[in-house]
């Protein structure tokens, strides 16, 4: 069947998002990345705000945020991509104006960066990938790396008394009065990217509607630096991840809350 | 219009506050900023100033979160610009490089205090190097310019901006706590643009055309060295064209007196009394650190017979003297770190090196 024929009697159920480039990406077989760029351009189309929509790059394996989605991109110095994007939307609030920043960028350089932009309410939008290592650089312990896993500068396993515990982001940021929405997703199944996708929607709608910061923590994969074949990932993203990063909506304001 | 109402009138204001006049009339609507001293009079004029005329303050946590409130505006295709002294300064330098990497224009302005660490808040020209030679990584240049009034403080800011347009590159007011905290006339003449408004490469968001960034990473092979080669030869251009001076008195100065800044001011005070004393003294002051006006330095150490180079602290833009001239056994310095030279104290050592040169005050030329 081709041409007219295949309008007429086919019907389009799935299709590449208009906002996602199609090229081929450096992600590694088994990274979830791909999964949630193709949430982020399927939301953007949602809305239909390509056009107005600027992103910022984080320094890490998203960093190429521009080659695959096709929108403007800014690029930020490792952590400071919601001090970027807050510069952007200051200088245009009629914009739509999002981070998509890794665990180490957004846990660990750049902490302050992010709660302050959340304190202050920032009407931006930031999902954060946590797949508890540093993936670009080459597996090594990141803020959110499990107790006893075993990395690249964890060689014995993380252990508390010397470095501490891994970070729950969306608990946290879920504490601060500027924040609007803040949620943990995994990709993991069918369902959990149903699921995720609803939450990217949620944020988004948030900054539409000027509510305030909105942010969505996906837990993700890393294969490649776990030494873990892709199915084995997405079970532990399943298992102990899930277990310690509990998934759910940590906050959520409603129109009525805010003033 | 009558005359009298073309007139543009006299302020009477802080060097820190007519940069701030100076950056609104350059059409500077975006201010980012932390608190430090000696430079509060700045971040204060604009969070009161800014909001009134439809412009953004906003105070950062930190002077990293600032240059990076910079980088978003900046790459949005706004004019913007933050203010902060040498610690301040430092912790700008990661942001800095990027720019300037991401050809991103801003203006930044530092008011410097005494270093190192936390050192003081008396005026010092400690941050010569790191303003002049660029503090961040991989290698970069910015012009740096340095007022000596609170005139300059007003017309060098509006020029900034449109060298930072020029050159999409990051600019630098390199003032000091002097300079910065003292009040004198200055005439706010209007800003008239020398550069184009259009930003063609700003991120506004993809209508009606192909998407765009701003970045600096370049991975693919050859491209960074590429990317270096298009930066170098902006730096090139710069040298070329932007090096500004104002000689001083220099009618048959046998004693040349290189300085910048407030140690410029100050010495244009120990020039007049010497020259009422007939002793051969001028000045050549660098009115733009980078581009250094190496060429006049140069030219000016060849008919000298001795050149003094005068800074607050204990010898950086004397790295720079020496580099443009072979005269280097005609090089004097008179430094002082963390304080103003006197007009007494420069004086005294005009007369010494008048004598040194074989020439006795009271002989009028």
């Amino acid at each position: 069947m081709k041409g007219e024929a295949r309008k007429k009697f086919t019907r389009e159920v799935f299709s590449r998002p208009k906002s996602l480039v199609d090229v081929r990406t450096h992600f590694c077989p088994g990274c979830h990345h791909g999964i949630a760029h193709r949430i982020l351009a399927e939301s953007i189309d949602h809305f239909g705000i390509r056009e107005k929509t600027i992103g910022v790059a984080c320094v890490g394996c998203s960093v190429f945020l521009y080659d695959y989605i096709d929108v403007d991109v800014a690029e930020a110095p490792h952590g400071r991509a919601p001090a970027v994007a807050t510069g952007v939307k200051r200088a245009q609030p009629d914009k739509f104006v999002f981070t998509y920043q890794g665990d180490g960028d957004l846990a660990a350089i750049g902490t302050s960066e992010i709660i302050h932009a959340a304190n202050r309410g920032e009407n931006i939008t930031v999902l954060f990938i946590n797949n508890t290592t540093y993936g670009m650089t080459g597996g090594q312990m990141a803020p959110t790396t499990m107790l006893g896993q075993k990395t690249s500068t964890s060689p014995y396993g993380r252990e508390f008394r010397n470095d501490g515990y891994p970070i729950k982001m969306a608990e946290l940021l879920a504490t601060l009065e500027g924040t609007a929405y803040s949620a943990r997703v995994a990709t993991s199944t069918p369902g959990q990217i149903r699921k995720a996708k609803e939450a990217v929607r949620k944020a988004f709608e948030m900054q539409i509607r000027e509510m305030g910061f909105s942010v969505v923590e996906f837990l993700s994969t890393c294969p490649t630096n776990w030494g873990m074949k892709p199915l084995d990932a997405q079970q532990r993203v399943l298992g102990e991840m899930s277990e310690y990063f509990p998934l759910g909506v940590y906050k959520e304001r409603r129109q009525a809350d805010f003033v | 219009m009558t005359l009298a109402s073309a007139e543009i009138r006299r302020e009477l204001m802080k060097g820190n506050e007519a940069i701030c006049v100076g950056a609104i009339a350059a059409g500077c609507r975006f201010y980012y900023g932390y608190p430090i001293t000696p430079q509060n009079d700045i971040p204060e004029y604009m969070s009161a100033h800014l909001p009134p005329i439809g412009g953004m303050f906003l105070q950062a946590e930190s002077e990293v979160a600032t240059i990076n409130f910079l980088l978003g505006t900046s790459a949005s295709g706004m004019r913007v610009m933050t203010s902060s002294s040498g610690p301040g300064i430092s912790l700008m330098q990661e942001g800095l490089s990027y720019m300037a990497g991401s050809e991103l224009p801003a203006v930044i302005v530092n008011i410097s205090r005494s270093g190192p660490g936390l050192g003081g808040i008396a005026p010092s020209q400690g941050d010569y190097f790191q303003a002049v030679k660029c503090g961040g990584h991989g290698g970069y240049r910015m012009p740096v310019l340095a007022p000596h009034s609170v005139q300059e403080m007003y017309s060098l800011t509006m020029l900034a901006f449109d060298l930072a347009d020029k050159y999409r590159n990051p600019a630098l007011i390199l003032g000091d706590a002097i300079i910065g905290q003292m009040k004198e006339p200055f005439v706010p003449t209007p800003y008239v643009p020398t550069v184009p408004q259009e930003k063609p490469w700003a991120l506004t968001g993809c209508a009606g055309r192909p998407r765009q960034n701003v970045k600096s990473l370049y991975l693919k092979d050859n491209e960074i060295e590429v990317h270096n080669w298009k930066l170098h030869r902006k730096y090139r251009q710069m040298q070329e064209e932007e090096v500004r001076f104002e000689p001083y008195r220099m009618d048959g100065a046998g004693i040349v007196i290189v300085a910048f800044g407030t140690a410029a001011r100050v010495s244009k005070t120990a020039i007049q009394w010497a020259r009422k004393e007939g002793l051969p003294v001028g000045m050549l002051r660098p009115i733009s650190l980078f581009p250094f006006p190496s060429r006049e330095v140069d030219e000016a150490a060849a008919g000298a017979d001795v050149v003094l180079v005068i800074e607050m602290n204990t010898g950086q833009m004397l790295e720079d003297v020496r580099m443009s001239t072979r005269h280097h056994d005609k090089i004097r310095f008179l430094g002082k770190p963390c304080a103003m030279p006197t007009p007494e104290e420069i004086h005294q050592e005009i007369r010494r090196l008048a004598g040194e040169i074989g020439v006795k005050a009271g002989n009028a030329r």
